[in-house]
C-alpha cells in the first residue's frame, strides 16, 4: 500500500485530535496574543519607524517557540503510551516511520496554521509602509523550519516518557540550549575564554545563528540543511526509541 | 494460521518466556491461561509484534512476523488489555480511522464500519466521544476495531475484563461464533471462560507451557475428575466411610458434611477408574437411603492451581 496514504491517515487523525481538544485553540490564541503584544508594545514596532518585521516580530519567535512548541509536541507519543493506544498503533500494518512522520507532519502543519494566522501583522506593515515582502516570506519559511526543529526534538522527548510534563520540561531544556548556543550574551561570555573555532562550533548548533539568515531574506542552503537535519536526526532518534520499546 | 516456535523473551537475566511453541488453526479458539507474571502477557505481545522475541519465531498465515511484519500484521486483529481507544475521537471516527489504516477505502470502509457496528451493538453510541463511553461500550469499540478488517487471526488480551456478566456472555458468544472461521487466541484469568468459549487451552507458568489440551482433557488431570459425591440419610459417617473404603476403586474418602442424620461424603477414584466409580459406589450403598449420587467432571480451577502453584506453597499446603 502507498506509504503516503498511511502517513496521511495518521496526519488527519492527529490534526483532528488537536482541534477536538482545547489545546489547538488555546495555543493559537496565546501565540497570536504574544505575537501582537511583543511586536507592537515590547518590540517597538511603531517607534522604529521602519517598514520591517524582522526585529519587532520575528526576533521573538525562537523564544515563543521555546515553550509553545514543546506544549504542542509533548502529547505526540507520551499520550499514546499513557492511554495504551500505542499498542494499537504499533500493531497496525504500518511502519513505525509512517507513524512518526504522520504525527510530526500533523503538528508541523498545525504550527504552520498558527503562523499563517499572524497575517494581520503583515497586512499592518504593508498598510503603513512598503516592506520587502520577500524578506518577510523567507523569514516565515525560516520560522516554520525552526518550529519544525523544536517540534522534532519534542517528538524525541515525548517518545522517551509517558508523562507529558516530563516530556515538556526536557524538550524545553534542549531547545533552550539550541537558542543559548547562539544567543549574543552567551557568545560574548564564551569568547572571553574559548578559542574562536570553539565559539563558532558552539554557535553553529544554535537555531539563532541559522534563523538570522532567513530574517535577512537569505535562503542559505546551509541554514535549510541545518533545520532539516535536526528534524531528520530527531525523527530517526524517535524511531530508535520506539524500536527499543519493542525490544523490551 | 498462527504458529509459534520456540519463542523466548528475556528481560535482563529474567526469562519471562522460555521455549514456548504452539499453533492455532482456523476454526480453533485457544484459551491462554496463566497466573499473573507467568509470561502470558509477554507472549501475547510477541504474537502481535508489539515486542520482539529474544529467540524463536511467530508465523502468521505463512508470514514470519520478524521478516514480513506488515504482511503478517495485516492478518491479525488485536484487542489489547484494557481496550485502549483514542478518547478524543467519536466511535464512528475511531472505527473509520481503524478501517482506513487497514487499507479500507470508500464503500469497503463504510461496509466494514457498518458491519462491526452491528456486530458489537454500537449504534446507540456511534457519534459519542470515546471518552464519555462506559467501560463496556469502550471495550466493544476496541473489539470492533480489531475485527474491522475481518482478520484471519484474532489476538484478544483479556477480552472480558471489567465487563458485567451480560456483556461477558455476549463477548464469549461473539468469540465462539467468530472462532468457527478464524484462528483466535485469547488470554484470560477466568476459568469458566475456557469452558464457555475455547476449543483448546494452554496453561503457562514461569514462562513455560505446563498444560495444553481441550478443556475436557485438562479437567481429566484434576484429582476431582471422576470423584463421586454421595449423600445418604440415617447412617453414621464412620459406617459410610468404612463401607466405601472397601470399594476397590476408591482411593480416598472425605466427609463433606454431617447434619441431622444426613451425611455427605466424597470419594476420589484410584488411577484407571475411568468413570466407573459412581456405579461401584451406587452398588455399595444400595441398602441405604441415597439422597444424592453425583459424579464430578473435574475442576479446571483445581488443575490450574495444582499446576501453577509454586512448590513452596504446595509443600506448605500439605
Amino acid at each position: 500500500m502507498n506509504p503516503w496514504r498511511n502517513i496521511w491517515t495518521i496526519t488527519k487523525r492527529e490534526l483532528g485530535a488537536y482541534f477536538t481538544s482545547p489545546l489547538a485553540y488555546v495555543f493559537i490564541v496565546i501565540f497570536l496574543l504574544l505575537c501582537g503584544f511583543f511586536t507592537f508594545f515590547v518590540g517597538g514596532f511603531f517607534e522604529r519607524q521602519e517598514a520591517s518585521l524582522v526585529r519587532p516580530f520575528f526576533d521573538w519567535h525562537p523564544w515563543f517557540y521555546l515553550f509553545l512548541v514543546p506544549a504542542v509536541g509533548m502529547r505526540l507519543w507520551a499520550e499514546e503510551r499513557r492511554v495504551g493506544t500505542i499498542e494499537l498503533l504499533l500493531t497496525m500494518p504500518i511502519t513505525a516511520w509512517q507513524a512518526i512522520v504522520g504525527k510530526f507532519l500533523a503538528s508541523w502543519l498545525f504550527l504552520a496554521l498558527a503562523l499563517v494566522l499572524t497575517f494581520p501583522v503583515v497586512l499592518t506593515v504593508n498598510y503603513l509602509g512598503h516592506p520587502d515582502n520577500g524578506v518577510i516570506l523567507t523569514a516565515y519559511v525560516g520560522s516554520w523550519l525552526m518550529a519544525g526543529a523544536y517540534l522534532a526534538i519534542s517528538c524525541v522527548t515525548s517518545a522517551l516518557t509517558r508523562s507529558q510534563v516530563v516530556s515538556f520540561i526536557i524538550s524545553l531544556v534542549v531547545c533552550l540550549f539550541l537558542i543559548l548556543a547562539g544567543f549574543p550574551p552567551v557568545i560574548n561570555v564564551l569568547e572571553q575564554f574559548a578559542r574562536p573555532w570553539l565559539v563558532d562550533l558552539v554557535a553553529s548548533f544554535s537555531v539563532m545563528t541559522h534563523f538570522e539568515g532567513f530574517q535577512k531574506g537569505v535562503l542559505d542552503s546551509r541554514d535549510i540543511l541545518f533545520f532539516l537535519s535536526v528534524i531528520g536526526f530527531s525523527l530517526f532518534t524517535t524511531s530508535v526509541i520506539l524500536r527499543t520499546h519493542r525490544a523490551g | 494460521m498462527i504458529k509459534v516456535q520456540n519463542l523466548a523473551k528475556a528481560f535482563g537475566t529474567k526469562r519471562a518466556v522460555d521455549d514456548v511453541s504452539f499453533s492455532v488453526d482456523r476454526g480453533e479458539v485457544l484459551g491462554f491461561l496463566g497466573p499473573n507474571g507467568a509470561g502470558q502477557a509477554t507472549t501475547m505481545r510477541m504474537n502481535t509484534d508489539l515486542l520482539s522475541p529474544s529467540g524463536g519465531s511467530v508465523t502468521v498465515g505463512g508470514f514470519d512476523l520478524a521478516e514480513h511484519p506488515i504482511q503478517a500484521r495485516r492478518l491479525i486483529g488485536y484487542l489489547p488489555e484494557n481496550a485502549p481507544a483514542y478518547t478524543d475521537m467519536t466511535v464512528h471516527g475511531f472505527l473509520n480511522f481503524a478501517a482506513e489504516i487497514r487499507g479500507l477505502r470508500g464503500d469497503a470502509r463504510k461496509k466494514a464500519v457498518n458491519r462491526v457496528v452491528e456486530m458489537c451493538f454500537l449504534e446507540s453510541v456511534l457519534h459519542q466521544s470515546v471518552e464519555t463511553l462506559s467501560k463496556g461500550y469502550r471495550h466493544r469499540t476496541c473489539f470492533a476495531q480489531s475485527i474491522i478488517h475481518d482478520p484471519d487471526v484474532l489476538v484478544l488480551d483479556e477480552p472480558t475484563d471489567g465487563l458485567d456478566p451480560n456483556q461477558k456472555h455476549e463477548v464469549r458468544q461473539l468469540i465462539r461464533r467468530m472462532g468457527e472461521k478464524k484462528a483466535i487466541i485469547f488470554s484470560t484469568h477466568i476459568l469458566e471462560e475456557v469452558d464457555a468459549a475455547c476449543s483448546r487451552a494452554i496453561i503457562i507458568d514461569r514462562g513455560k507451557i505446563v498444560a495444553n489440551g481441550t478443556p475436557q482433557e485438562l479437567r481429566q488431570k484434576s484429582e476431582w475428575a471422576g470423584a463421586v459425591t454421595l449423600r445418604v440419610k440415617g447412617v453414621a459417617s464412620s459406617a459410610v466411610t468404612t463401607k466405601l473404603y472397601q470399594v476397590p476403586l476408591v482411593k480416598r474418602v472425605t466427609v463433606v458434611d454431617e447434619k441431622d442424620g444426613h451425611v455427605t461424603v466424597r470419594a476420589f477414584p484410584k488411577a484407571g477408574a475411568n468413570g466407573a466409580l459412581a456405579q461401584a459406589i451406587g452398588e455399595a450403598a444400595h441398602e441405604w437411603h441415597i439422597e444424592q449420587l453425583q459424579a464430578e467432571e473435574g475442576r479446571l480451577d483445581e488443575v490450574f492451581r495444582s499446576i501453577t502453584m509454586p512448590d513452596t506453597v504446595k509443600e506448605a499446603a500439605k
